[in-house]
């Protein structure tokens, strides 16, 4: 019985210096997680997912298990991604494969005034005091912070088409769940 | 000579007695050709000529641009109506770029090169006359052949496979090539050969096509370094890679070309153009369609302008018998469907199939057994049931996994699923994904580093 | 015109169904099963049919409640399969409410809680042999000699109504299985020579004159009906050829060993449910690995944890057991035993130059 309780004890002390030790000099600096998780969005800091920035939302994801699909831009291509980062079940439900849509300056009603390009994050909105302003419709992220400073309604968002060189087949239905019908 | 086999494939029906038999006829000029500035893999040909301009037969209206392109001639001597988009041989149904061509009737040539001759014509000046032809891969994949022909300079080639295979059912126009133009196909392949700088070629025929075998055959002659070889009939034994593998009995390496083992692959009817260019100088601006399907009321093989419109086939064939349950645009394997035949032949439509439903009966889809029928038969040994619950799952990552890159989209899993499973859509549709994926991850990053230079920029302007 | 295209090629099929390969199994099973119901008579025939109506039964109520098709997924085929196999792995003269609860067990547990055809991870008719194997031991091994029909020592209609449903005792046709005998012969330090004695001709088991399930009796049958099935390739020869060779293999080492106490090869192919398990229960195509190499090894595991588990484990026969253990592993032989992709090693890696 003494045996017992002081093999134990002995055992419980020995364990817990040991985590101590472990903690103190295996300690890791904030959170590692966080970074790749920032680093997988795609960083304009557009704010469209209600945090005011890409880290914030990275934080949130970490820490208090925030959902993945928050993202816009970043499109359900990120939130897979994310999902398979923090181990999660993938819910597209609240994401709709929105249509892409990406800004466009009406050359014939901009009037140069310059208040737009300034807040762009990927410079893909470009112009001069002056000059007419223009879109580079492949880095344009949709972030939409352009569009309500634009006095003139020159500036808008237009959906991006599909060519014959960017279409592919639709998904068919699922054979498990084409069974169910009613 | 012993052939090896390929792994898997399907034993798929023919149904090639309605056109096999039957020689090629010419159509008759249409009333109006919409010549597609995109027919080929690569950049879209660039227009040079200008509405209301009129042009010769063979004179070139579209150049090539950059290296992987194509260019364009006139099918017919004629005026240029209108350059604009208009419906795509497509499953879309978008729009293509095209130039639109009123044939005056008289179908005159324009000046063309000089004839080359196969014992001095040296390889690059084969190269640059297909090029300046316009041939690109008639087998419908319609890659430029000039860069095909070019591969010598960078690639170690021992042979040429001239690909006379034709496993899609319903198909016979390569059949008929073979056994009416043997000859200048066989001087098509020798000026391919110089070109590739090669000393062997094979002709590969699939065991169900005896006269072409035999016709192939007579015009190589005896002991000619072009050997006409029979391959098994099997589907998919017209893909490149594995009809290397059936004749050589080498595997090409997975994101590999058939050039890294020293083989070439073209078909046919390429070879003919080839021929045509170099010897008479002319571009490729017709080729032989089949006009086939039990909704038609007479099936044949057509020597078509490019540019003419599949309903003006159908017209010539005495129309539909009935609403057909199909439309399709090259075999029932892998062809494309066609809402209306208001698209034009391009240069790799090998046939205009309608199919009555009697064909191609409708059949409920069920969930899957797992019998494993989609295993044994896939010619690129992939799992196509595993890949199909994955993509179904939204989980296309994880069948990236597992091969959907190696997928060749041949079909053979979806003709033998007991659950009529559409399996061919579902791997389609993943790789479409994919293809958005891998473009998105690009422009993510591009983003990236622009948002991070903009940092600094204001950083640096002591603005933020 | 026509409709606008929602779906992509191919637009050819080959002429298959779930519907036919379900058919053609039945027709394979079906000269074995005449001859059980014939050895066994008319107990045996009622048995059946019971099986196979509250199957039917049961897997209609299964689509109603779960809203799927029901039409579609009863024509299939599958349920009345699964009673089928149910029925002739059977003691012949059960009583009725084995055949029910068997059949009940089967198909809503067996297959329909799992989400239906081709979800199961359990090949259901097992399913349900084994919970009544292990519910109701005493019915499950009450075996009877043969008494075919129309033969003098056969019951009537009505007396075999009364077995079935009634309370008519079955004592006067008891007998034991061959596996049976010799496991108990066995075990009580005779030879296995002697535990055949009297049981022991080829011609004998293959004519089906000893106790046993209705499948038992004419193994023979069985295999024939299985060669077919390969030829028309409804089943594929991976899983039947790798299962006989491993428990031949085997059980011809252990003969080799020691004669007196482990038959040999002849003697566990041709009694129990092995020709059964073989080509139609462990080829069935939901609960098998999908690759070749996969349903080779499938085939060999199985064979050999029949041999063990007829050997060294409490039940004679243990066909149902060890389908059961390896349909929980065919989802990992599957992932794990993939063919090897064109163009690649087995690795995944691509082949370098020219091979």
């Amino acid at each position: 019985m003494v045996e017992a309780v002081l093999s134990l004890t002995v055992l419980g002390v020995i364990l817990g210096v040991v985590l101590g030790l472990a903690s103190r000099f295996f300690k890791v600096e904030g959170n590692p997680l966080i970074d790749e998780v920032e680093a997988l969005l795609p960083g304009i800091q557009c704010a469209q997912c209600g945090y005011p920035g890409c880290r914030p939302y990275s934080e949130a994801i970490v820490n208090e298990s925030e959902a993945v699909t928050l993202c816009p831009p970043g499109g359900i291509s990120t939130a897979a991604l994310l999902a398979k980062k923090m181990g999660v079940e993938l819910n597209l439900s609240t994401m709709e494969e929105k249509e892409k849509t990406i800004a466009f300056v009406d050359e014939s009603l901009c009037i140069g005034c310059t208040r737009c390009f300034q807040v762009c994050p990927t410079d893909s909105l470009l112009g001069a005091p002056q000059q007419v302003h223009t879109v580079i419709p492949e880095v344009c992220t949709s972030c939409e912070a352009c569009i309500d400073l634009c006095p003139t309604g020159a500036l808008r968002m237009v959906p991006i088409e599909t060519t014959v060189r960017t279409w592919h087949w639709h998904k068919p239905e699922s054979p498990g769940h084409q069974a169910r019908t009613r | 000579m012993n052939v090896f086999g390929i792994r898997g494939g399907a034993k798929v029906s023919g149904r090639k007695e309605s056109t096999a038999e039957t020689p090629i006829e010419k159509m008759p000029m249409p009333r109006m050709l919409h010549v597609p500035l995109q027919q080929h893999i690569g950049v879209p040909a660039v227009p040079i000529v200008s509405v209301g301009s009129r042009v010769r037969k063979g004179q070139l209206i579209a150049a090539s641009k950059g290296a992987v392109s194509a260019p364009v001639h006139a099918p017919t001597s004629g005026f240029v109506t209108r350059i604009g988009d208009y419906l795509a041989p497509h499953p879309s149904g978008l729009p293509v770029l095209t130039l639109s061509l009123e044939p005056d009737g008289r179908d005159e040539w324009a000046e063309l090169p000089d004839t080359l001759q196969l014992e001095t014509a040296t390889p690059k000046e084969i190269a640059d006359r297909v090029s300046q032809a316009g041939v690109v891969g008639m087998g419908g994949a319609a890659f430029p052949s000039a860069v095909k022909l070019s591969m010598g300079n960078q690639y170690e080639l021992d042979s040429l496979i001239l690909n006379g295979a034709e496993c899609e059912p319903y198909l016979t126009c390569d059949d008929r090539l073979m056994r009416e133009r043997a000859e200048e196909t066989v001087v098509g392949t020798k000026f391919m050969m110089k070109a590739l700088g090669v000393s062997k070629a094979f002709i590969a025929i699939e065991d169900n096509k005896a006269a072409s075998f035999k016709s192939m055959q007579s015009a190589c002659g005896e002991g000619s370094d072009i050997e006409v070889v029979y391959v098994p009939a099997r589907y998919p034994m017209g893909s490149s890679k594995h009809l290397v593998q059936a004749i050589t009995g080498r595997e090409t390496p997975a994101n590999g070309r058939t050039a890294d083992l020293g083989v070439i692959v073209n078909n046919v009817a390429t070879a003919f153009a080839v021929y045509e260019a170099c010897c008479l100088g002319r571009p490729l601006i017709s080729r032989i369609v089949t006009l086939s399907g039990e909704a038609v009321s007479r099936p044949a093989n057509y020597e078509t302008l490019i540019g003419t419109l599949a309903a003006e086939l159908m017209k010539q064939s005495g129309g539909l018998t009935e609403e057909p349950q199909q439309l399709l645009m090259g075999g029932p394997m892998m062809g494309q469907p066609l809402q209306n035949l208001d698209v034009p032949i391009v240069k790799g439509t090998s046939g205009i199939l309608a199919l009555r439903r009697m064909e191609i009966p409708e059949q409920n889809v069920m969930p899957c057994i797992g019998c494993g029928s989609c295993v044994t038969v896939c010619p690129a040994g992939l799992m196509p049931m595993a890949m199909m619950n994955k993509i179904d799952h939204d989980d296309v990552d994880g069948a990236d996994d597992i091969g959907l890159r190696d997928c060749i989209s041949c079909g053979s899993c979806n003709y033998v699923c007991p659950s009529h499973i559409p399996l061919v859509q579902f791997f389609n549709y993943g790789k479409g994904k994919l293809k958005e994926q891998d473009k998105d991850k690009i422009r993510h990053d591009k983003i990236k580093v622009l948002t991070e230079a903009r940092e600094r920029r204001l950083e640096k302007q002591g603005v933020h | 015109m026509t409709a606008i295209s929602e779906m992509s090629a191919p637009y050819v099929r080959k002429e298959k169904s779930v519907a036919r390969t379900m058919t053609f199994v039945m027709v394979a099973l079906m000269p074995a099963t005449l001859y059980g119901l014939y050895l066994y008579g008319w107990p045996a025939i009622i048995l059946f049919t019971t099986t196979i109506v509250s199957a039917v039964l049961f897997e209609v109520l299964s689509l109603l409640v779960a809203r799927k098709p029901v039409a579609r997924f009863t024509s299939d085929g599958s349920a009345i399969l699964t009673a089928w196999l149910l029925a002739i792995s059977l003691p012949p003269w059960a009583p009725w409410w084995i055949a029910v609860l068997g059949s009940a067990v089967a198909i809503v547990i067996g297959k329909h809680v799992f989400g239906g055809l081709g979800q199961n991870v359990f090949n259901p008719a097992m399913v349900g042999r084994v919970v009544l194997l292990i519910s109701f031991p005493l019915e499950m091994t009450s075996f009877v000699d043969p008494a075919p029909l129309l033969s003098a020592s056969a019951p009537t209609f009505l007396q075999s109504m009364d077995i079935v449903f009634g309370t008519a005792t079955i004592d006067a046709y008891t007998g034991a299985t061959v596996l049976d005998l010799l496991k108990t012969t066995v075990s009580q330090g005779g030879t296995v020579q002697e535990g055949l004695a009297g049981q022991y001709a080829l011609g004998s088991w293959l004519a089906g004159s000893h106790a046993g399930s209705m499948a038992e009796g004419a193994d023979i049958l069985l295999f024939i009906g299985g060669v077919m099935l390969i030829f028309t390739r409804v089943i594929q020869w991976f899983i039947p050829i790798s299962t006989l060779l491993s428990i031949a293999a085997i059980s011809t080492v252990f003969n080799i060993v020691d004669p007196n106490i482990y038959p040999d090869a002849m003697v566990h192919l041709f009694t129990g449910s092995a020709m059964l398990g073989a080509f139609y229960i462990a080829t069935d195509p939901v609960t098998s690995p999908t690759s070749p190499k996969g349903q080779i090894f499938f085939g060999i595991t199985l064979g050999i944890l029949i041999y063990v588990l007829r050997t060294w484990a409490q039940y004679p026969e243990s066909m149902s057991f060890a389908i059961l253990l390896m349909n929980a592993v065919a989802p990992l032989i599957d992932r794990y035993l993939r063919p090897r992709i064109f163009g690649r090693t087995l690795r995944g890696d691509p082949l370098d130059g020219p091979r």
